[in-house]
């Protein structure tokens, strides 16, 4: 007997299935084959079209997302083109004479350029290796403190000063660091200097400021991750260990740290990535015209030009040398992370 | 025997002790600074300059927050930043949400090039010039809409966002759609209420951001002074004290007007830093949280 076949199609959670079913009879029994089969996805026009009416209603809430990134993320990239022309203010982005690189050599033989870029990678480098560890220790301690309240007091404390603005805080640093201020009483008092100094009008002291209190800031807010990544790792583990008889540094050193080193990997990287990215609140505030030389990092070079000479043109290429320098270092840096940890950011 | 047993609990208190006390010097640590705002705002100004109030108003005055409040141009000042603050972060919030509620579906047509060029946003960016030319063509400049438009959308919430929805059981949706409800009605009616901690979440870094920004007051507002928040008021103050310092003016010859200026300073960081204070300590089992959605997914 010839087989029956019939052919369905069904659409099911936004996915069209073709059911080819055969029917077969031998000897009196009723043999039935069904075959679902998932139809290709929006290889055929007319189901990409079918299928995006049906979604109508969540398309017209995506495309405005859509369009304000266009407009306030994409059109200033496309703005960029000014760093390689002649650019004026009253007049639009694709008028003005093509100068090539122009500004960005301008940039590279100014009499600026090497103190600006020390800073920027001095200041951060500093942050690197001794602001980067702090928080990790701060984490490993504050996990070892035995009373719950007290541990969540002392975290909800030191998150403080994240929630600050960088102007408050600007404001109290330089009131505190000037010649009258607490930090010269103090300095005084504890006979560790026999003058007051004027620490922010002194250029040799600034990129140590602008490490302490960038630390001062964030480092409770950093612990956060490890503090996660601590309390992710399996209390059997210790348990064991204090039959073996290991004590508290043991512990640390040979279970906390390397259970959580895949997240220390992965900030180090990502602090790596934004070694050229200054904290440019802070420094604007902190900065003034006798630091300068030890305070002018790329991104308040870049305000400074811009904003304040109104020299678009050559501000924007010195912005564009940032970004271009900082998207090669992730990009390394992701490689790296893929290569060792099998980690990527996307 | 006895000797040996016990060194080790011993040892394990000396580093207890060691240990509370580094936690409370941190604690200290942070706190101290504010402390110090506060107790010389409610001193008195003159006496104040004179330094040395550490722990506690040498000579109590509410003269600072009186003189706060008969500052027209601080009132003023004051009134910008809250309407931006709270319309700003309704904004970026239910913006961002709407945004991210059909981009967490893994079915939507384009999905990956939505998120992919939403992703390229969070590593490349054109930068201070490009945006400050842009916002001048679309007439935002000395513009309340500065403080809101450019800053209704954040691609690193809508990746917070994102993952929350797609941890919302999807039966409640299915039900709702097989009673005929709409995408619309489904994200207002139902994801929304069932997403209180991640909305909480959002709304705070939103709104700290808005409170805190003195930047586009800067940046943007070129000849409205009085559309200033109030931190680039104090930015402006702080950045007239140091220059001042630098160009050696000493404290002994400080003019009335300075002092009025450093007086009505400490009065105004109070006010703008409390709300603050007194927000984010109840919200911070929802922070944390998102944080670390965060931090995976950046």
């Amino acid at each position: 007997m010839i087989p029956k076949t019939k052919k369905y199609t069904l659409y099911y959670k936004n996915q069209n299935y073709i059911i080819n079913t055969t029917e077969k009879r031998m000897g009196g029994i009723l043999m039935a084959k069904v075959a679902v089969v998932k139809m290709p996805k929006s290889k055929n026009g007319t189901v990409l079209l079918k299928k995006l009416w049906e979604q109508r209603g969540l398309q017209l809430m995506a495309v405005p997302g859509l369009i304000w990134i266009l407009v306030f993320n994409y059109i200033p990239m496309a703005g960029l083109v000014i760093a390689f022309k002649k650019f004026k203010i009253t007049e639009s982005i694709f008028s003005g004479e093509w100068v090539g690189l122009k500004y960005f050599k301008e940039f590279i033989q100014d009499t600026n350029f090497a103190s600006i870029m020390t800073n920027t990678l001095g200041i951060s480098l500093l942050k690197l290796v001794i602001g980067f560890p702090l928080p990790i220790i701060f984490a490993l301690l504050l996990n070892e403190i035995r009373g719950t309240r007290f541990k969540k007091l002392t975290q909800t404390i030191s998150y403080l000063p994240h929630f600050l603005s960088w102007v408050v805080l600007g404001g109290i640093m330089v009131s505190w660091l000037s010649k009258e201020g607490v930090i010269n009483d103090f300095l005084v008092a504890m006979n560790i200097i026999k003058e007051p100094i004027s620490l922010l009008g002194e250029p040799k002291y600034f990129w140590g400021i602008a490490l302490i209190s960038d630390t001062w800031k964030e480092m409770g807010w950093s612990a956060i991750i490890y503090l996660a990544a601590i309390a992710g790792v399996d209390q059997q583990l210790y348990e064991a260990a204090t039959v073996d008889g290991a004590t508290k540094l043991q512990k640390i050193k040979a279970i906390t740290i390397p259970c959580i080193a895949g997240t220390i990997a992965i900030m180090l990287i990502l602090q790596v990535a934004s070694l050229l990215n200054s904290n440019f609140d802070q420094i604007l505030i902190l900065k003034n015209q006798i630091n300068i030389e030890r305070s002018q990092v790329i991104d308040t070079y870049v305000y400074q030009v811009g904003m304040t000479m109104g020299k678009y043109s050559y501000a924007t290429a010195v912005g564009l040398f940032k970004s271009v320098i900082a998207l090669f270092l992730l990009l390394v840096s992701n490689t790296v992370s893929k290569k060792f940890l099998g980690r990527s950011l996307y | 025997m006895k000797n040996i047993s016990f060194s080790k609990p011993s040892g394990e208190k000396v580093f207890d002790i060691i240990n509370t006390l580094i936690m409370l010097l941190i604690c200290f640590l942070c706190v101290y600074p504010i402390w110090y705002v506060v107790v010389n705002s409610f001193n008195d100004a003159t006496d104040a300059m004179k330094g040395g109030i550490y722990w506690w108003p040498r000579k109590f005055s509410l003269e600072n927050y009186i003189k706060v409040f008969k500052d027209d141009r601080l009132l003023q000042s004051f009134k910008i930043t809250i309407v931006k603050t709270v319309i700003g972060t309704a904004c970026n919030v239910f913006f961002t949400a709407m945004v991210a509620y059909p981009l967490s579906k893994k079915y939507l047509v384009g999905r990956k090039v939505y998120m992919g060029i939403g992703t390229i946003t969070m590593f490349f960016s054109g930068g201070l010039i490009p945006t400050f030319i842009l916002l001048k063509n679309l007439n935002l400049l000395n513009n309340f809409l500065v403080y809101i438009i450019p800053a209704a959308f954040n691609f690193f919430n809508l990746i917070i966002f994102g993952n929350f929805f797609n941890e919302l059981p999807s039966a409640l949706e299915e039900s709702a759609k097989m009673d005929g409800a709409s995408d619309w009605t489904i994200f207002m009616k139902i994801i929304l209420p069932l997403s209180k901690p991640v909305l909480a979440t959002i709304a705070l870094f939103a709104g700290v951001g808005q409170w805190n920004d003195y930047f586009s007051g800067l940046m943007y507002m070129t000849n409205r002074t009085d559309l200033e928040p109030v931190q680039t008021f104090l930015y402006r103050l702080v950045a007239q004290v140091q220059s001042n310092q630098m160009a050696g003016i000493a404290a002994t010859n400080i003019t009335a007007n300075t002092t009025t200026a450093t007086s009505i300073k400490l009065a105004a960081m109070v006010i703008t830093t409390l709300p603050i204070c007194c927000v984010y300590p109840f919200l911070q089992k929802y922070f944390v949280k998102g944080m670390l959605v965060g931090a995976v997914k950046e």
